[in-house]
C-alpha cells in the first residue's frame, strides 16, 4: 500500500503570526515537504494544479521534475491535473517527458478544477465540465497509446497524423486516477477504463465517500477489469498530531478556525465528527485511518494533507516526521493484515505495468470495449 | 393513500406570527383535503432549529449535516409545500432563503406550493409576487394562484381567513391531483413525469460510460 502527501499549494497567512510566505518561499516549502516525504519513508508526493491566487501550483511538471532530480524513490503524482482546461496534447507530452526524467516514477490524478472563471480564461465553459473531462481524457489515452493520432472532437482543433513526443517511457503510459467528490460520472469514467478512483474524503462525511467508492467498485467489476474489491481506490486524509490530544487541538485550532475551505464555520470538534479530520495522538490517527477500510474496503493509496492553511514549516515537518516514523509503519502492517490475498496492495506502478507486457489491457485505449467484445464472441462460440 | 404536506416556516420568535399563520394554513389545508374524502399528514419544519446547520452547509461547500439532510429529503419527498416567511428589509428573510439555497435545484420540481408571508404592515405585501413566486418558479414548483400575506392588523380581520381558505383549497386540489399523469404514450414523458431529487444521496443509476463518451471519442 502506498502512503503519501498531497498538497494544494495555497499561500495562506499564518493566523498565529500574520506572516505570509512569498510565492518563492511557498514553492521552496513545497519542495522541502516532498523531499522530507521521501526521507521519512513515505511513497508518494502529489501536487495540486491551480491557475489563480492564492495558489502557486501552476506548473506541476516543472516542479515535479525538479523534485524527481532530488529524490530516488518518491513517486510523483498530481492532486489534481486539470483535464478540463488543459490541452490533452500538453498533458500527454509533459507527463511522458516527466516519466523519462524520473525513471517512471509518475502517475496522475485527473480532476476538473474548482473556480468558475478559470474555465473562460482557458477558453472553456464550466457547464461543459463533465464533457470536457470525458473527451479530453479519451484523447489523452489515444495520444499515449497510438503512434499516430487522427482526432476530431468538440473541444480542440482536430489532429491529423499527430505523434505525441516523447512516447511514454518503455511504451507504457502512466497509471491514472480520477478524482471526484460527488460526480458519479467521474467514478463511472474511472471504472470504464480500469483506472484508479481517488476520493478526496476530507471535506465530506464518510457515508458519502462510501457510496461513491461503492459505485466505482461495482462498475469496475461490470466493465470486466476484475472483482469489485480489486478495484484501485485512493483516499485523502487530514490529520494533526501531538503527544496528547489536548496539545494537538491547542496548536491546530487557530489554523483550523481560519482555514480557507472550512474556516469560520463548524467547530473543530464538529468537523472531526462530520469528516475524517483527526486531531490528536498518533495512536488516534492510526485507529481512525485503519477504520477507513471498514467502509471503502481494502484500498491502495492513502494521501494526507499536511502543508496548508498557513501552517509554518516547523509544524509541517514535525507532522511528516510523526507520519513517517510512528503512523505509517503501523498502518502498513495493519492494512496488510486485514487485506485478502486477491486484493492488490499497491496500485499499478511503472514497473508492474511494464512487467505486464505490451499486450496487457493497460495498452488499450478502451479495455472495457475489448473485454465486452471478447465476452460477446465467447458467448457466440459457446452457442 | 394519505398525502404528505410539509410546512416550512422561518419565524424567529416564540410565539411568532409567521408560525401562527403557518398553523392556520396547515389547518385549512387539512380541512380542504378531508372535505374531498382524502387524508393528509402535515409536518412542520422550523428553520430556526437548523440555522446553525444551514450556516455550516453554506461555508463548507455543502457538507451534509444529519438534521438538514433529513429535512431536505422530507421536503423533496412531500406531496405539497406550505412556505411561510417573515418579511425582512423588503424581502424574505435570509434564513428562509438559505434553506431553499440548500435544496437541490430538482428538489421541488412539480411540487404544489402555497406561499405566505407576514410583516408589520401591508406595505410589504408584494413580497409574495416579487420575491417568493420567482424563487419557486425557478425551482419549477407549481405555486398556487392565491398567496397569503398577513400584516399584523390582518390577524383581526375577516379577509385573512377567506384568503387562507381559498389558498388552502387551491393547494388541496393540486396535492390531490398529483400522480395523475394521464394515459402513457399520449404525452411527452418529460412533461408528464416531473423528476424530483433531494440531491442528498449518491445516485445509484449512473449514466453508462458509452453514453457519456458518445460524440466525444474523436471519431464519431
Amino acid at each position: 500500500m502506498q502512503f503519501g502527501i498531497f498538497s494544494v499549494g495555497d499561500v495562506t497567512p499564518d493566523p498565529t503570526t500574520g506572516l505570509t510566505l512569498s510565492e518563492g518561499e511557498r514553492i521552496a516549502l513545497m519542495t522541502r515537504v516532498a523531499l522530507k516525504a521521501e526521507e521519512v519513508g513515505l511513497d508518494v508526493f502529489a501536487t495540486g494544479e491551480h491557475h489563480n491566487p492564492p495558489f502557486v501550483v501552476s506548473a506541476p511538471t516543472t516542479h515535479l521534475a525538479y523534485i524527481a532530480a532530488k529524490t530516488e524513490r518518491l513517486l510523483l503524482s498530481t492532486s489534481t491535473t486539470l483535464i478540463t482546461t488543459t490541452d490533452p496534447v500538453r498533458i500527454a507530452e509533459d507527463y511522458a517527458f516527466l516519466q523519462h526524467l524520473s525513471g517512471g516514477r509518475v502517475d496522475l490524478m485527473m480532476g476538473r478544477g474548482n473556480t468558475g472563471p478559470v474555465y473562460p480564461w482557458f477558453g472553456k465553459d464550466i457547464r461543459d465540465g463533465i464533457k470536457l473531462a470525458v473527451e479530453n481524457y479519451h484523447l489523452l489515452r489515444k495520444l499515449w497509446r497510438e503512434p499516430q493520432v487522427n482526432w476530431q472532437g468538440q473541444f480542440r482543433t482536430p489532429l491529423q497524423g499527430f505523434t505525441s513526443t516523447p512516447a511514454p517511457l518503455d511504451g507504457t503510459p502512466p497509471f491514472v486516477w480520477h478524482g471526484s467528490i460527488r460526480s458519479t460520472e467521474i467514478a463511472e469514467q474511472a471504472a470504464y477504463y480500469g483506472d484508479g478512483f481517488f476520493h478526496n474524503h476530507i471535506f465530506w462525511n464518510k457515508e458519502h465517500t462510501e457510496a461513491m467508492v461503492k459505485l466505482y467498485r461495482r462498475r469496475f467489476e461490470h466493465y470486466g477489469h476484475g472483482a469489485a474489491d480489486q478495484a484501485y481506490v485512493g483516499l485523502g486524509g487530514q490529520v494533526f498530531m501531538a503527544s496528547t490530544e489536548a496539545e494537538a487541538k491547542r496548536v491546530y485550532r487557530p489554523y483550523f478556525d481560519n482555514a480557507p475551505v472550512y474556516g469560520h464555520g463548524p467547530s473543530l470538534e464538529d468537523y472531526t465528527k462530520m469528516t475524517p479530520l483527526t486531531v490528536g495522538t498518533p495512536e488516534q490517527v492510526i485507529e481512525r485511518t485503519l477504520g477507513f477500510a471498514d467502509y471503502v474496503g481494502d484500498y491502495q493509496r492513502q494521501l494526507f494533507l499536511a502543508d496548508h492553511a498557513g501552517l509554518p514549516e516547523s509544524l509541517v515537518m514535525e507532522q511528516l516526521e510523526m507520519l513517517g516514523t510512528e503512523v505509517v509503519p503501523v498502518l502498513r502492517k495493519e492494512f496488510e493484515r486485514r487485506r485478502p490475498a486477491h486484493v492488490p496492495s499497491d496500485p499499478p506502478t511503472h514497473a508492474s505495468l511494464v512487467a505486464a507486457g505490451p499486450d496487457s489491457p493497460h495498452h488499450l485505449v478502451e479495455p472495457a470495449r475489448a473485454l465486452a467484445e471478447a465476452a460477446a464472441s465467447s458467448v457466440e462460440e459457446g452457442a | 393513500m394519505s398525502r404528505r404536506v410539509v410546512v416550512v416556516t422561518a419565524g424567529l420568535t416564540v410565539p411568532s406570527s409567521t408560525r401562527l399563520l403557518a398553523d392556520q394554513l396547515a389547518e385549512a389545508t387539512t380541512a380542504q383535503v378531508t372535505a374531498r374524502g382524502e387524508s393528509v399528514d402535515v409536518e412542520f419544519v422550523e428553520l430556526r432549529e437548523v440555522a446553525g446547520e444551514l450556516a455550516t452547509f453554506m461555508v463548507t461547500g455543502g457538507i451534509p449535516t444529519p438534521r438538514l439532510t433529513e429535512l431536505r429529503e422530507r421536503v423533496s419527498g412531500a406531496d405539497g409545500l406550505i412556505a411561510v416567511t417573515p418579511v425582512f428589509n423588503a424581502s424574505f428573510s435570509g434564513l428562509f432563503k438559505m434553506f431553499f439555497d440548500a435544496l437541490d435545484p430538482d428538489a421541488l420540481t412539480g411540487t404544489p406550493v402555497l406561499i405566505a408571508a407576514t410583516a408589520g404592515s401591508a406595505r410589504h405585501s408584494l413580497v409574495l409576487d416579487h420575491a417568493m413566486r420567482p424563487l419557486f418558479a425557478y425551482l419549477r414548483a407549481v405555486v398556487v394562484p392565491t398567496g397569503v400575506f398577513a400584516a399584523t392588523e390582518d390577524f383581526g380581520s375577516h379577509g385573512l381567513s377567506d384568503r387562507i381558505t381559498r389558498a388552502a383549497s387551491e393547494l388541496a386540489a393540486a396535492v390531490l391531483s398529483q400522480g395523475d399523469y394521464g394515459v402513457g404514450g399520449f404525452a411527452p414523458d418529460l412533461a408528464a413525469r416531473p423528476r424530483r431529487s433531494s440531491g442528498t444521496q449518491v445516485e445509484a443509476d449512473v449514466t453508462p460510460f458509452g453514453d457519456l463518451l458518445r460524440g466525444h471519442s474523436g471519431s464519431d
